[in-house]
């Protein structure tokens, strides 16, 4: 459903008199199937952004190429903004029109006539549960109410594939939860969803299949469960005071380990037979130890393994 | 076809929300009307005419282009914040006409300009000021181009800019010897010879001369053929560009 091939886009930056430029996505390479929940998961300033919206006509890439439902990216722009839709993550409804003519506009602005956009309205609005306020005005709108309404503006026009931005970012977790389920009832539909998200859990519970980004590039991609198998075995988190984490990783240095300010990191075949083992080696340097934590890879360990940073620091 | 249909979807939208607001009819004839009541009497003794409708006669027309011209300058704001709230980049991921999108909204102001234009003429009625209707008509055409084309640079400059900050003192740098130099407020036919020069070069003098000649019954003057082909030429490049900066990658 969508295909790209060494998407790269560069800006110019301005600091003071400097001009500099930043490389903002540097040669992406996505495959994207029809049908499922893609997620881009990534720190703020990775690059997802704007590869959404190369992908969604609005900005024009500086190489490489895309396919999206069929349509060229660079050949068919007309095509591809056709077939897809696309939510910002700032929002796009006015604060003086009512989810219905913002609605009924939209759909009008893909061609479609005045008695079929108020159809189309009418059924989104009470697929998305807007029907009670959909002669209101969207300022008097809940945050969670407007990102519903955004959404049925990029979807109105029934498209093949749809991107939305941070779709979650700011709500509450009811709303979170609430957005999940639209979000699974589009794919239910048979449309191709494309997210980012720079929520682990949202990545890992909500999506098929994830592309980790970081710096302009792709560092990992795979269904989330793949991603995490990757890394095999366990991971066993050493809680040590600040000034004992260097002896720490000393007495620690058989193990594959990641070092933090007050902690230490082990990758392990099995947490259940390497605690003791742990236990006893810190035991023997006499390093005091604050606490010790088992748990399975998250996308945070893919996360950090893959760029060295950890997904909640950055 | 495409773009006729584009551009009356903008423009409904964009009249439906003008018109759930009237505070800026109010606000938009407040001003002018300031004008034509504390200021215009002081014209008849300082043009040296020999009646108010005279007078009129050459204050009137200079009013109704400044409001056009200052009308059309200051919309981009309203643009900025339609940017802001993201309604510009959810209809340019859509396949509506780029030029749709500036005509719809630059025709609304077109539409409001002449709605002001049409109280102040009828107030200035009652001041004893005549005009036939055809010069009128043709004066009202004048207005629109002038509007039509600063409204599409204003249009065009927030685009650019993106914000209040930048688009305030730029356009009042841009209006305000664009004022001075078009006689708007005074004729320049007392001015000295190098200011007289330097206003021939300003579009807007060539407007303001052709929309005094039609309200001086005066159709033939090469003033308003003039005045009208300098405004519609400045007018369509004004909105080529615009329609552009539509096109071009904004946020």
């Amino acid at each position: 459903m969508i295909e790209t091939r060494g998407l790269r886009k560069s800006f110019m930056s301005r600091q003071g008199r400097e001009k500099k430029i930043v490389e903002a996505v540097r040669g992406v390479d996505l495959d994207v199937a029809e049908g499922e929940i893609f997620g881009f998961l990534g720190p703020n300033g990775a690059g997802k952004t704007t590869t959404l919206r190369m992908l969604a006509t609005l900005i024009e890439p500086d190489g490489g190429s895309a396919t999206i439902a069929g349509a060229d990216l660079r050949s068919q722009p007309g095509e591809v903004r056709r077939r897809i839709g696309y939510v910002a993550q700032g929002g796009s409804t006015w604060d003086d029109s009512t989810a219905r003519e913002e609605l009924v506009l939209q759909a009008r602005l893909y061609g479609i006539g005045r008695a079929e956009a108020h159809k189309r309205a009418e059924g989104v609005l009470s697929g998305f549960q807007l029907s009670e306020y959909a002669d209101r005005r969207c300022k008097t709108y809940s945050g969670g109410q407007r990102r519903r309404v955004d959404i049925a503006l990029g979807i109105i026009h029934e498209p093949k594939v749809v991107f939305l931005d941070e779709p979650t970012s700011g709500l509450d977790p009811q709303s979170r939860a609430h957005m999940w389920d639209e979000i699974r009832r589009l794919r239910a539909e048979g449309m191709t969803v494309f997210i980012t998200t720079h929520y682990l859990d949202e990545a890992d519970a909500l999506c098929d299949r994830i592309s980790i980004m970081d710096n302009g590039e792709i560092v990992a991609s795979g269904t989330p469960a793949d991603l995490k198998r990757e890394i095999s075995g366990d991971v066993v988190r050493v809680g040590l005071p600040v000034d004992a984490v260097a002896a720490g990783v000393e007495a620690l240095a058989g193990y594959k380990t990641e070092t933090y300010e007050d902690s230490v990191r082990l990758y392990v075949e099995d947490g259940a037979t390497a605690i003791p083992q742990i236990l006893r080696a810190l035991d023997a340097a006499e390093v005091p130890l604050g606490a010790i934590e088992l748990h399975r890879p998250s996308l945070d360990d893919v996360f950090l393994t893959k760029t060295g940073r950890s997904l909640r620091e950055s | 076809m495409k773009l006729v249909r584009d551009t009356s979807l903008i423009f409904e939208r964009q009249m439906q929300l003008l018109l759930r607001n009237p505070v800026w009819i109010f606000v938009g004839v407040f001003q002018p009307v300031m004008y034509l009541l504390l200021f215009a009497p002081l014209l008849k003794q300082a043009l040296q005419v020999n009646s108010n409708a005279e007078a009129y006669e050459i204050f009137v027309p200079g009013l109704l282009v400044l409001l056009a011209i200052f009308g059309g300058l200051f919309q981009g704001f309203g643009l900025i914040a339609e940017l802001r709230a993201g309604v510009i980049e959810r209809s340019r991921v859509t396949p509506v006409s780029r030029l749709a999108l500036l005509l719809g909204r630059s025709l609304r102001d077109v539409v409001s300009l002449i709605a002001q234009a049409v109280i102040i003429t009828l107030l200035a009625l009652v001041f004893d000021l005549r005009v036939f209707i055809g010069n009128l008509l043709l004066a009202y055409l004048m207005l629109a181009l002038i509007s039509l084309m600063t409204s599409a640079l204003s249009y065009g400059v927030a685009l650019l800019v993106k914000s209040e900050d930048a688009l305030a003192p730029l356009m009042n740098t841009v209006a305000q010897p664009v004022l001075l130099l078009s006689g708007i407020l005074l004729p320049l036919t007392h001015a000295p010879g190098w200011l007289q020069g330097i206003a021939d070069w300003n579009p807007f003098s060539w407007a303001v001369n052709g929309t005094r000649a039609l309200f001086r019954g005066d159709l033939g003057a090469p003033d308003v053929w003039q005045g009208l082909l300098i405004m519609a030429v400045l007018a369509v490049l004004a909105v080529v560009w615009a329609a552009r900066e539509f096109a071009r990658s904004v946020r």
